[in-house]
């Protein structure tokens, strides 16, 4: 009998590294705290560079892994390293053993009323980069509905590259994302002016940069570069948003209908916790440090334990995926080579 | 009005709410590249009347985007055509300022 891959997290890294185990002849179980899989993908609803459906990508991912034994709802109690490998109790108190540890633990996304200046959770008009995909998704925000949306920012940066915030990294989708999400609320609201608030513009990616020339051409959004300092209600029911326009050396100000904040990714508590319990390294950014940053992202400090996804580092989807799949190899080769 | 022997200063503040963009969409109808720049400044940085006029583009695209009259900048632009060679963006920036120029002769 073939010996458990046990793999934390089911989202897009759980979920294809299940997926590629299994074709590689392993027995891959999934421990998963929500109820279904995939992890943030599941609430978005379109992703860049092409837009295409992220539930597309779950619906590629979901028949190959029939065979895997996944378990929903459920985390981890305890985690213990033995001799031969790992011991997990669960919470269900199910006990689960495997020779390879898998963390695909994803992040946690920045919680916006944090910094309480942009006002979330306090004016209905403010809302973060998820409220507005699951909005995408369901068509249902209370605070969305009735009014007009003729004035949109998006705010850059929410709870990256802020020291202050603990989190003094880059999120690195978040330009790309406020870029996409600005360009399809212009397709449903082609007369509302869109405004985003950046720092500075990271589109590295395929077809980013395309994204943002797209963004000025063909859809008029308009780029203000300063960092939003405060946000206040109007009497008419909107927000004045003050931010100074740093290429004109003066402070500027507007009133929206609804304000955007791209909430960056932070480490995954849950996952610091379980790394704790079997001694492996964490990084002073807080996420879990790879052997080597280079060649070795997905190994850890011991022997057994993988890395894929966001639990190291803020990741792109495909970098998920490509770390994913990589991580099953590994594990496959580090499970022969031991034999 | 009395005299209190101090006036105030105007806010110097960019109110996106009450800025006349009217300068900006009619150049943009001329010259729908405008909406290409990234503010990079390699215009201004190449730019013969820069130094000793306080010509540059990138700053007369920026205030036409917040409502402000670029006119006293525009004035000391020569129309060399070096900024033309320089955009990033391709934008032809000589043939903007010259359509700019056009606009203002219409006034």
């Amino acid at each position: 009998m073939k010996e458990n891959v046990i793999i934390l997290g089911g989202g897009i890294a759980g979920m294809e590294a299940a997926r590629q185990l299994l074709l590689l002849g392993e027995r891959p179980v999934i421990v998963e705290r929500a109820d279904h899989l995939g992890g943030h993908v599941a609430d978005w609803h379109r992703l860049f560079p092409d837009k295409s459906p992220a539930e597309d990508l779950l619906e590629g991912l979901r028949p190959g892994l029939e065979g895997a034994e996944i378990h929903l709802g459920t985390t981890v109690s305890s985690l213990n390293a033995l001799k031969d490998g790992y011991n997990l109790t669960l919470s269900d108190g199910s006990k689960l053993h495997g020779r390879a540890l898998l963390f695909a633990t994803g992040f946690e996304l920045f919680a916006a009323e944090r910094k309480e200046e942009y006002g979330y959770g306090i004016y209905n008009q403010v809302i973060t980069n998820r409220d507005l995909e699951r909005w995408f998704n369901t068509g249902k925000d209370s605070r969305l509905s009735g009014r007009p949306l003729s004035k949109i920012g998006f705010v850059h940066c929410v709870g990256s590259r802020d020291l202050k915030a603990g989190n003094p990294q880059c999120s690195k989708v978040c330009c790309m994302t406020a870029i996409k999400q600005a360009i399809e609320l212009k397709e449903r609201f082609p007369f509302a002016e869109v405004y985003c608030f950046y720092m500075d513009l990271r589109l590295f990616g395929k077809k980013y940069e395309d994204f943002y020339i797209g963004a000025q051409r063909d859809w008029g959004i308009h780029f203000i570069r300063g960092r939003v300092s405060e946000v206040a209600e109007t009497l008419d029911g909107r927000v004045v948003v003050k931010a100074e326009d740093t290429l004109s050396g003066r402070p500027l100000k507007v009133s929206l209908d609804l304000l955007v904040l791209m909430a960056g990714m932070l480490p995954n508590p849950s996952a610091t916790a379980l790394a704790r319990q079997i001694r492996l390294d964490v990084d002073d950014d807080g996420f879990l440090r790879s052997r080597d940053n280079l060649a070795g992202i997905i190994a850890s400090n011991r022997p057994g334990v993988f890395y894929a996804g966001a639990c190291t580092g803020t990741k792109t989807v495909p970098e998920t995926l490509a770390e994913a799949r990589s991580a099953a190899l590994a594990i496959h080769n580090y499970l022969q080579d031991a034999k | 009005m009395t005299d209190f022997g101090y006036t105030l200063s105007r806010s110097s503040t960019v109110n996106l709410d009450e800025a006349d963009r009217s300068l900006w969409l009619r150049l943009e109808k001329l010259e729908p590249d405008l909406r290409l720049c990234m503010a990079c400044g390699s215009c201004s940085a190449s730019c013969t009347a820069a130094e000793l006029g306080g010509m540059s583009l990138r700053k007369v695209i920026l205030d036409l985007d917040r409502g402000r009259d670029p006119a006293p900048i525009v004035s000391a632009c020569m129309l060399c055509g070096k900024c033309s060679m320089v955009c990033p963006r391709g934008i032809n920036t000589r043939h903007l300022i010259l359509s700019l120029c056009r606009i203002y002769e219409k006034k």
